[in-house]
This record gives structure tokens, sequence and C-alpha cells, in this order.
């Protein structure tokens, strides 16, 4: 596994976020200078406590802040070479970067097949049923449901859903935010698989917010550890499975929580610098 | 005794993806079609002015309706001022057929069009407002588009009200109930064939999502304000072509008859018909259009026992319209579509229920 300098030099980032300051409001800063990047093909995971900033974070990069009145008020996001900081969400969808957001978004009143169509919005070639074949064959149990009301599926399958529409889109990058919220551990490990072979056979970059360290850090080769709007800890893989705090505030097993905060040794470079 | 594969089904199975997409769900559905409107070509000839009169009324108002259904059951918006673009598409068709010497049969497109333009521009604020400060948007444009009728007499000749020339199509001149009739079903079916259509398209998905979720919606890239804007679009030229419709029929156009009154009436064809239902509304415009008529016929016949009744009849009619708007909401706020659902399951499962 690559070493953060190396990685960096070594891979071209497909994103690239650098120190961005993230305003609700225009009185409620939420993010305080963040900066994160990831490669072409690569699963990074962002992990952290509730209210630490991680939605806030992929807001910024999908353009849905403006919904919300917010708004990236310093630094930039880069996506293939291009800044997309601020701009409007349908234009940033069309330049391949698709957000599955958390909880149940499904269309309710729609059948699956609709939503999935619904999914290619932004397509107007003749792939679309063919990648319908391709959504059904890593969700199976989308199937069996095609015909049936995406508002009737359970939980799990309408996050099946929502990850199948979002490949529909035929996006260069994925924001999966929380996909392990409130499901059954053994439905987590099977999303969690699906999203393992769906990165494995397309390539597909993906960015995973996730509370769930565990699952994420199988998937990731890379993570940032989110607190108070601030990245305070980041590293491959294996460093932060191995890292004493990481241990004792995500994965569990230590004795008791530790607040970031309160650890003088990190020393997180600047790298806006 | 042997059941057939036909007997046996239980359920509507669709194999393919162009069966998942066609405008009627099955086979059955279609025939059903096909044979009401057929009924419907024999309609004027078997029945006389007045039955004839109440089916071109629910043509041209079932017309508008689906749009304000486009509108407020798919797209999730509101209007409280449908009434004022079905006047306008009244006057429009008038305008441009007596002014330009436009034949009727293509200023009534042309008014359509003239009303699109007017409830887009109604509609950018749509873009920015939703729920009650829409309706209360919505609300001035009714009142302003109503002021305009009154004063605007180069438009539609002010409080006088102005002329509509009888549809006139190779030297035939529909100008009886008979002959009219057809040129509204024409309509009606284009209409609702389009509109079905419409729903079943990439941007009819995209009315539902913007209606479900609009968040959602825009992070697969749909854009909010076109979307909310051309749901005004959609609907202002549904109402247009239905109050062009009105305005030949009657053959004069005055300002009076677009009150808000009647956009409330329009709301009530789309919730007791259903939101969100093309068959809904129809159902619902045929509830509306017939109900003041079954309370006369119904207080007529209970006013010959009851001395005293006559005399309150106008009143317990429109009463009588709210109290069914009531019990709709509180019984079957899904519509009549939703009651039809239901008959039609009945009877595809009968005699087991589940």
């Amino acid at each position: 596994m690559a070493q953060p300098a190396e990685r960096q030099a070594v891979r071209e980032p497909v994103l690239s976020v650098n120190n961005i300051e993230v305003v609700y409001d225009e009185v409620i800063l939420v993010l305080r200078g963040v900066s994160l990047e990831v490669a072409q093909g690569e699963i990074v995971t962002l992990l952290g406590a509730n209210g630490a900033g991680k939605t806030t974070l992929l807001k910024a990069v999908s353009g849905l802040l403006k919904t919300e009145d917010g708004e990236i008020t310093r630094g930039s996001v880069g996506f293939l070479g291009e800044t997309i900081s601020n701009r409007p969400p349908e234009e940033i969808v069309r330049k391949g970067i698709f957000q599955v957001m958390e909880g149940r978004r499904v269309v309710e009143d729609m059948t699956v097949l609709e939503n999935l169509r619904l999914g290619a919005f932004t397509r107007k070639d003749k792939q679309v049923r063919a990648d319908i074949d391709m959504v059904f064959d890593y969700f199976p149990r989308l199937r069996e449901r095609a015909q049936g009301l995406a508002g009737y599926l359970s939980g799990g399958e309408q996050q099946m859903l929502a990850i199948g529409r979002a490949l529909m889109a035929r996006p260069k990058m994925l924001l999966l935010d929380e996909p392990s919220m409130g499901r059954s551990p053994l439905l987590v490990k099977e999303v969690f698989g699906i999203i393992e072979t769906i990165n494995r056979e397309q390539g597909l970059t993906m960015l995973l917010v996730e509370q769930n360290a565990n699952w994420a850090l199988r998937l990731a080769s890379y993570g940032y550890i989110m607190e108070n709007g601030k990245i305070v800890l980041d590293g491959t893989k294996e460093e932060l499975i191995n890292n004493e705090d990481v241990k004792a505030s995500y994965l569990g097993g230590s004795e008791e929580r530790r607040s970031f905060k309160n650890l003088k040794s990190y020393k997180r470079r600047k790298r806006w610098l | 005794m042997s059941l057939t594969a036909d007997s046996m089904r239980c359920g509507e199975f669709r194999t393919t993806y162009k069966a998942d997409t066609t405008i009627f769900p099955t086979p059955r559905s279609r025939n059903f079609a096909i044979a009401g409107l057929i009924v419907l070509l024999f309609a004027p000839h078997v029945l006389d002015t007045y039955y004839t009169n109440l089916l071109i009324q629910i043509g041209y108002y079932g017309i508008a309706a689906l749009g304000l259904n486009i509108l407020v059951g798919f797209s999730g918006q509101i209007s409280l001022g449908h009434s004022a673009f079905f006047g306008f598409g009244a006057f429009a068709s008038a305008w441009i057929s007596n002014n330009f010497g436009v034949p009727v049969i293509l200023a009534i497109p042309l008014a359509g069009l003239m009303t699109t333009a007017v409830g887009m521009i109604v509609g950018i604020p749509a873009a920015r407002i939703k729920g009650l400060y829409l309706a209360i948007a919505t609300l001035a444009a009714q009142f302003i588009l109503e002021d305009f009728f009154n004063r605007a007499d180069w438009f539609s000749g002010g409080s006088a009200g102005s002329v509509a020339q009888p549809l006139n199509l190779f030297g035939f001149v529909f100008a009886t109930d008979k002959s009219y009739f057809y040129v509204v079903l024409f309509f009606m079916v284009v209409m609702y064939l389009a509109g079905s259509n419409l729903l079943r398209s990439r941007d009819g998905r995209a009315f539902v999502a913007v209606r479900d979720h609009y968040l959602s919606a825009e992070i697969m890239g749909i854009n909010l304000t076109k979307y909310r804007i051309l749901a005004f679009g959609v609907s202002s030229f549904y109402a247009g072509i239905g109050g062009a419709l009105f305005g030949h029929y009657l053959g004069f156009v005055s300002a009076e008859g677009f009150t808000i009154l009647l956009s409330i009436q329009f709301l009530a064809m789309i919730i007791i018909g259903g939101l969100g239902s093309v068959m809904g509304t129809l159902l619902g415009t045929v509830f509306i259009v017939l109900l003041p008529e079954v309370m006369e016929a119904l207080m007529t016949t209970l006013g010959s026992q009851l001395p005293g009744l006559e005399r309150g009849v106008s009143y317990l009619k429109e009463m009588a319209i709210g109290l069914a708007i009531v019990l709709f909401l509180i019984f079957e706020p899904d519509g009549l579509a939703h009651r039809w659902k239901q008959i039609k399951a009945y009877w595809k499962l009968y005699p087991f229920s589940y």
C-alpha cells in the first residue's frame, strides 16, 4: 500500500478538495479548512462522529449546499482538473459526480424500473436498457421487484435501489452517504459486498462517508477522519486500522472513547501550504 | 372443466420493458378505452341536446382539469389561478380568430401556446416559493388576469366581452351541439393521450421526482427551476385549449365566468378524481359537472312533495358540492381513481381477495 507522499506523486487525483470553508446561512461555520483527495478507481472513506461535517463536505462537492443556503466561502473543489465549487448540482451531475444521499431517498410513488430510468435522466443514449440489466445483475433482489412500487421495498432494498439508480447515470465518481445507516448487519454486509464488486469491476471511484468504520476500512484503501469540521487524521487503511486512537474511537475494543481534540501528538500537516 | 390461462390470471405480469411503458397497462384497458370511444361517437345521435351539452362541458373542463392535475398532482405545486388561464385561452382564441383572420381550428392551439407563455411567466415565482406562498402568488395571478380581462378592450372587449366565431372547417360550420361534440371529443382524446404519454416519459418522471424528493431530483441532474416552470407551462397549455373550446362553443366570452370560484372547482375536480391520475381527472370532472344536475333533479322531485324546497335549490346545490369535497377528503383522499382501482382489483381477484 502506498504511503501518503508517494500516493500523491504517483496518482493524479480525480477529486481534490482544497482547504474549503463552508458557511451555512452566512453565519454558521461548518467546515474549516478541509482538504482531501480521491484518486482514480479508489475507494476513499471519510469517518467521523455525528455533526462532524461529513455530509456537508459531500454536499459541498455535489453542489447541494446551495439548496440549503450553504456556500463554499474559501478554498476550491476540483474534479478532473476543473474547478466545480459553487456550481449548480445538475451541472455537477453532468460532469460525472453522483451523490447517493443518506436514508431512503427513492421516489416511493414510482416503480423500481421508473426509479432506475429516472437515474438515467441526464443521458440520452440507447444503452439505458442494457444498464438496467446491469443494475439488476448487481442487485438480483431488485429484478424480482421491478414492477413494484419503490415505496413497498424494504429499507435495505431501497438503499440498493438508490445505489442502482446512481449507476444508471454512468457517473465517473460516486459519493456514498452512509449506506449502512439503519440496516441490519447482514444487509450491510450484502450492500458493502456489492459496492466492492462494483468498484472492482467498473473501476468506479468512490468517496464513502460512514459511521461504521469497521466496514468502511475494509473496503477503502485510504481514509480521512473528521471532527468538528476539520480533518484530524488521515492515512492508509493499515495505518488507520493499527492506530490506537482510531481503534479506541471507531473500531471498539479499547477502554474508553478519547477525543482527537485531546491528542496533542497529531499535528496534521497543512497540505495547502 | 378446465380453466383457461386467462381465467387463472390474478395480476398483471409484464415480461418486457416495452410492456411496462405502454400507455394502457393491459390489453383489456385499451379495449375498454376504444369501446368507450366508439360509444361516445354515437352519443350525440342517441342523446338529446341537454345531455350532449353536459358531455361537451365535461370535455372542455376535463382538458383544463388534466392540466391542473399535471401541475398539482404530478409536479406537486399548487395553483389557485387556473380559471384565469382557462379564461385567457378563451379570450386569446377569440382575439386571434377575430383580428388576424386565422381559422378557428388553428386559433385554438395558438391560444393554447399564448396561455402557455402567460402561465410560464406566472410560474417564474414558483421556482422560488412553495406551498402556501405559491398559492398566494397564483391567487395574485388570478386577480391580475381577471382585471386585465375587464380593462383590456383591445384584447377581450373589456367588460362588454368578445364574440367568438363558431368553428368552421372546409365550409362546414360546427354550430350545433351535435357537431361541436365531435370537435371537443377530438381535442379531448388528443390531449388525454398526450397527457398520459407525457407522464410516462423522461419529463413526466422528472415531474414526479421534483414533487416527491426535490433534493434527490436535483442530485440526479434535474433542473428544478426549469421543471417547475415547465409544469406551469404545460398546465396553462391545457387550460388554454380548454378555454378556447369553451369560448367557441358559447360563441361569446365575458370576464365574469372566470372567477376564483371556477379555479376552486377545478381543484375540486382533481381532488375528488384523484391527484396524480389521468383517469381520475376525467372521473372528477364528470362528478363535478353532473353533481349540480343530479342535485337539481333530486330537489325538483323532492320539491313536489315538500313545498318550499324549490326556493332553496340553488343554495342546496352549492352546499352539496362543498359537502362532497369534504366527504371525499375524509373517506377517499386518493379520489375516485383509487376507488376505481379497488373495484378493478376486486373483479380481478374474485373470489379470492388476497
